[in-house]
């Protein structure tokens, strides 16, 4: 399926949860609760569709064809 | 050790229950290179830090998030880049979410030319973040009467600016900072505008209880002794402030006695 991350076309695998995509852009394996495995602060947040998902969501929330999202992280700035 | 020293050394600043030995945030913008950053944090000795919420970028090489937790420093996002209470309502959600924090610096702006905070959508989010359960650090106009509406509507602390973002300026209308500051009952952070290490000693002199600033050392030609520079002013300005200043004169007043003086022929 192909969705919308942080403005550019993304393919990924059908049925793939919000998990599976910060996981797979951000190289760091996840747990159930949205944490990374390596014990690591990972330090992203989720927009789908104008809306936020909680990380303790990622795992259930699964993405639909032309799903728009946004991916955030913390960047020098103010 | 005297009591005077003792007494600095409890002088903490203390933010939603939170307690900080430096009484000066920093900003992150403008560095050219993450471990140059670091380096001037380091130097400037802060423990609250702001940060900007952007997409993320796999090129990016290091985490600043990371770097502020490898140095204990305490993390403050901020909604920089929103001209809307909506975008900076939806700002502060996906900061609370990545870095696990509820403190969020609002900066709602009018417009790019000025970065002037629009009152109007300040106050909106504002409102709108404390209902979320947000801690609102309001990055406010040099106006006593918005700091005060501010303050009412549940901000954590208000933060006047001393000139527009960038500019280096200093504090433009102290008046307004020191009324700002007598009618607060919560803290006050100077933000904004500072150039040099001279108008942070003079926002503590004037009796707010911290200052935030960025440009003023990321781009100065030693950041890191700029940072340094910075963590003895606002020391210096602090300590004046509770020393309390003499009182301006018109005339000259001798600090040597007249009596007693020698003669000569």
């Amino acid at each position: 399926m192909n969705i919308t991350l942080n403005g550019t076309a993304h393919a990924l695998s059908d049925g793939a949860s919000v998990t599976t995509l910060v996981s797979q852009v951000t190289g760091r394996v996840l747990d159930h609760s949205g944490q990374a495995s390596d014990g690591g602060k990972l330090g992203v947040a989720v927009a789908r569709n104008s809306e936020v998902v909680p990380r303790s969501q990622w795992a259930a929330t699964t993405l639909a064809e032309g799903d728009e999202l946004e991916l955030v992280t913390a960047v020098q700035g103010g | 050790m005297t009591a005077a020293s003792t007494e600095v050394r409890t002088d903490s600043l203390v933010i939603d229950g939170v307690e900080f030995g430096s009484r000066l945030i920093m900003g992150t913008g403008g560095a050219p290179s993450l471990d140059g950053l670091g380096a001037a944090l380091l130097a400037s000795g802060t423990e609250l830090t702001t940060v900007a919420m952007r997409r993320y970028s796999p090129a990016e090489t290091g985490s600043l998030f990371q770097l502020l937790m490898d140095h204990n420093i305490r993390v403050l996002p901020n909604t920089a880049g929103c001209f809307t209470a909506k975008d900076a309502v939806m700002t502060a959600e996906l900061a609370r979410e990545a870095l696990e924090t509820d403190w969020v610096k609002l900066e709602v702006i009018a417009d790019e030319h000025t970065l002037l905070p629009d009152a109007v959508e300040l106050v909106d989010a504002t409102e709108q973040l404390v209902n979320r359960g947000f801690k609102v650090f309001a990055y406010t106009n040099d106006d006593p009467v918005l700091a005060l509406r501010l303050e009412n509507l549940g901000a954590t602390a208000v933060m006047p600016l001393g000139a527009p973002i960038g500019t280096g300026l200093g504090i433009l209308n102290p008046h307004n900072i020191e009324l700002i500051v007598s009618r607060a009952s919560v803290p006050v952070v100077l933000d904004a505008g500072i150039g040099t290490a001279s108008d942070a000693a003079l926002a503590m002199e004037l009796g707010c209880d911290a200052v935030l600033l960025a440009t003023a050392v990321t781009r100065a030609q030693n950041p890191v002794q700029m940072g340094e520079a910075f963590k003895h002013a606002v020391i210096a300005g602090r300590l004046a402030k509770q020393a309390g200043r003499i009182p301006r004169r018109e005339h000259a007043l001798a600090s040597s006695a007249m009596e007693g003086r020698a003669e000569f022929l």
